[in-house]
């Protein structure tokens, strides 16, 4: 099955590391990219660059800022192949944004045959 | 036979439709045929064969039928030995009791699935209306299938976390039906069949045997826990009638607990503390030790407001008070109440009332308010 991992980080966390501890966090995140069943992924800009749009009335809304305006931001995910929900917990538990304090939310990919 | 088809189809829905199916099938040939020489093994391929035919009917599902029929071959319904069918009710168990479901859906679902009760009864017993029920095992069961939960029992490494989620779902179940005997009595006997069925598949592991000992203990006291004219008056332990004490469960579980050597956990201490309640006469300071043993396990501090009283009733009751005011459980009753029995038994008498009134809105069951409501009258 396929699933991704959606990781959210709390900016305030990411903003108080030093350049050293970033560039380790960022290879941290690179080598997950290559473990084994890790099939794609990406990394986002800081939150403070989010704009959402909705309908307001039927016209486009456009407004600065991000959908949900929660402690923990959504940062990045990793698009994974695993035999089932335990192996998938088991990378997801690798995700170095757990260690600051964030969570990954894991969610199966639709469209897949069961 | 559900777990072992929901092990072969890996869908619960799928399996209770065959299996229903299989009994229809069943109650219309026996009686003209004969039983067959291996009825449970007869069930189960019929169950299969008829999934099998369902799979065939479904042209979404077809990979899965070609996954199905090259890995395990249909065999003729009559061909089948029992001993054949393995044994998947402890893979069913963990899938059930698998943490990404909610604590509510675990609990239901081990009901529906392992236990065999009927959703309307599962809905009666937990007081929520039928539809809710059904749709909170519909949900389970959806989840279970597209976020991908496995049917097996996880790693070692894994087990003793995923164990301690089984035994607090059995435990659950265990306490809805010793809590609200009326309703939900049934399932504090089916929590016990549980807790046999975990205790036997897992010998390996002392805990499942510690909780089926400590759930033996309770129960053994049901009778003589409660009376009154509608069984509305809840009975201390010291004066409850022991004639009413179901004296085989209590032999049993000493029995399991004797057998023990091995390092104990939580519940074997618990069930400890429960066989020497039963004792003729309670070795309180005993009791004290496996309370502070009990506490140092789990931190909580309910524990150590057990382990308060055990220290009262072993003859210091000054101190009991001391441990007891430095919890901060201002929102539980039995708190309240524990201070209260205390206060009175060192002659004070005002605070004592007071405590017991301070209890008297948090206390969760009828039988417990009348309890509070008679010592604030004596005092």
């Amino acid at each position: 099955m396929q699933y991704a991992l959606l990781i959210y980080t709390e900016p305030k966390v990411m903003e108080s590391l030093s350049e050293a501890e970033r560039e380790a966090l960022s290879a941290d995140y690179y080598a997950l990219r290559d473990q084994p069943g890790v099939l794609g992924g990406a990394g986002l800009q800081p939150v403070t660059t989010a704009t959402t749009i909705r309908l307001a009335a039927g016209q486009p809304l456009v407004t600065d800022g991000p959908f949900a305006d929660t402690k923990e931001v959504f940062g990045g995910y990793y698009l994974i192949e695993a035999e089932n929900l335990d192996r998938a917990t088991e990378l997801a538990a690798l995700v170095p944004a757990l260690r600051l304090g964030g969570a990954v939310e894991i969610r199966p990919i639709l469209g897949q045959a069961s | 036979m559900l777990a072992a088809l929901i092990g072969y189809l890996g869908d619960f829905d799928l399996a209770e439709e065959s299996v229903a199916e299989a009994f229809a099938t069943a109650a219309r040939r026996w009686p003209a045929e004969g039983t067959p020489a291996s009825p449970v093994g007869w069930l189960v391929t019929t169950a299969r064969n008829r999934a099998i035919d369902r799979l065939r009917r479904d042209r979404v599902l077809a990979a899965k039928l070609r996954l199905l029929e090259a890995t395990r071959p249909a065999v003729g319904e009559d061909e089948v030995d029992q001993n054949e069918i393995p044994d998947e009710r402890l893979e069913l168990i963990f899938t059930c009791c698998h943490p990404a479901l909610a604590t509510e859906a675990q609990v239901a679902l081990t009901l529906r699935a392992v236990g065999g009760l009927a959703t309307d009864d599962i809905a009666h017993a937990f007081l929520v209306p039928a539809e809710t029920m059904k749709r909170r095992l519909s949900r389970a069961k959806t989840k279970i299938r597209d976020a991908g939960i496995p049917f097996q029992v996880p790693a070692a490494d894994r087990l003793p976390d995923r164990l301690d989620a089984v035994l607090t779902v059995i435990y659950l179940i265990f306490n809805q039906g010793y809590s609200a005997p009326g309703e939900a009595g049934h399932l504090a006997a089916e929590a016990i069949r549980l807790g046999r069925v975990l205790a036997a598949l897992l010998p390996g592991h002392p805990e499942p045997r510690g909780l089926l000992a400590l759930m033996l203990l309770h129960h053994a006291r049901r009778r003589a826990r409660l009376s009154g004219p509608d069984g509305q008056d809840l009975v201390l332990l010291a004066d409850q009638d022991r004639s009413q004490w179901d004296q085989r469960q209590i032999g049993e579980a000493r029995a399991i607990l004797a057998g023990i050597t091995a390092s104990r956990g939580p519940y074997l201490v618990q069930a400890a503390i429960a066989s020497l309640h039963t004792a003729d006469s309670v070795d309180w300071p005993q009791v004290a030790a496996l309370y502070a043993e009990l506490a140092a396990l789990t931190g909580s501090p309910v524990v150590r407001l057990n382990g308060a009283v055990a220290v009262a009733e072993a003859g210091d009751p000054a101190a009991a008070l001391a441990i007891v005011d430095g919890l901060r459980l201002g929102q539980y009753a039995y708190w309240h109440s524990t201070r209260a029995e205390l206060l009175r038994r060192l002659g004070r008498g005002a605070e004592a009332r007071a405590a017991y009134q301070a209890a008297l809105p948090l206390a969760g069951s009828e039988p417990e308010r009348r309890f509070l409501r008679q010592r604030i009258a004596e005092c």
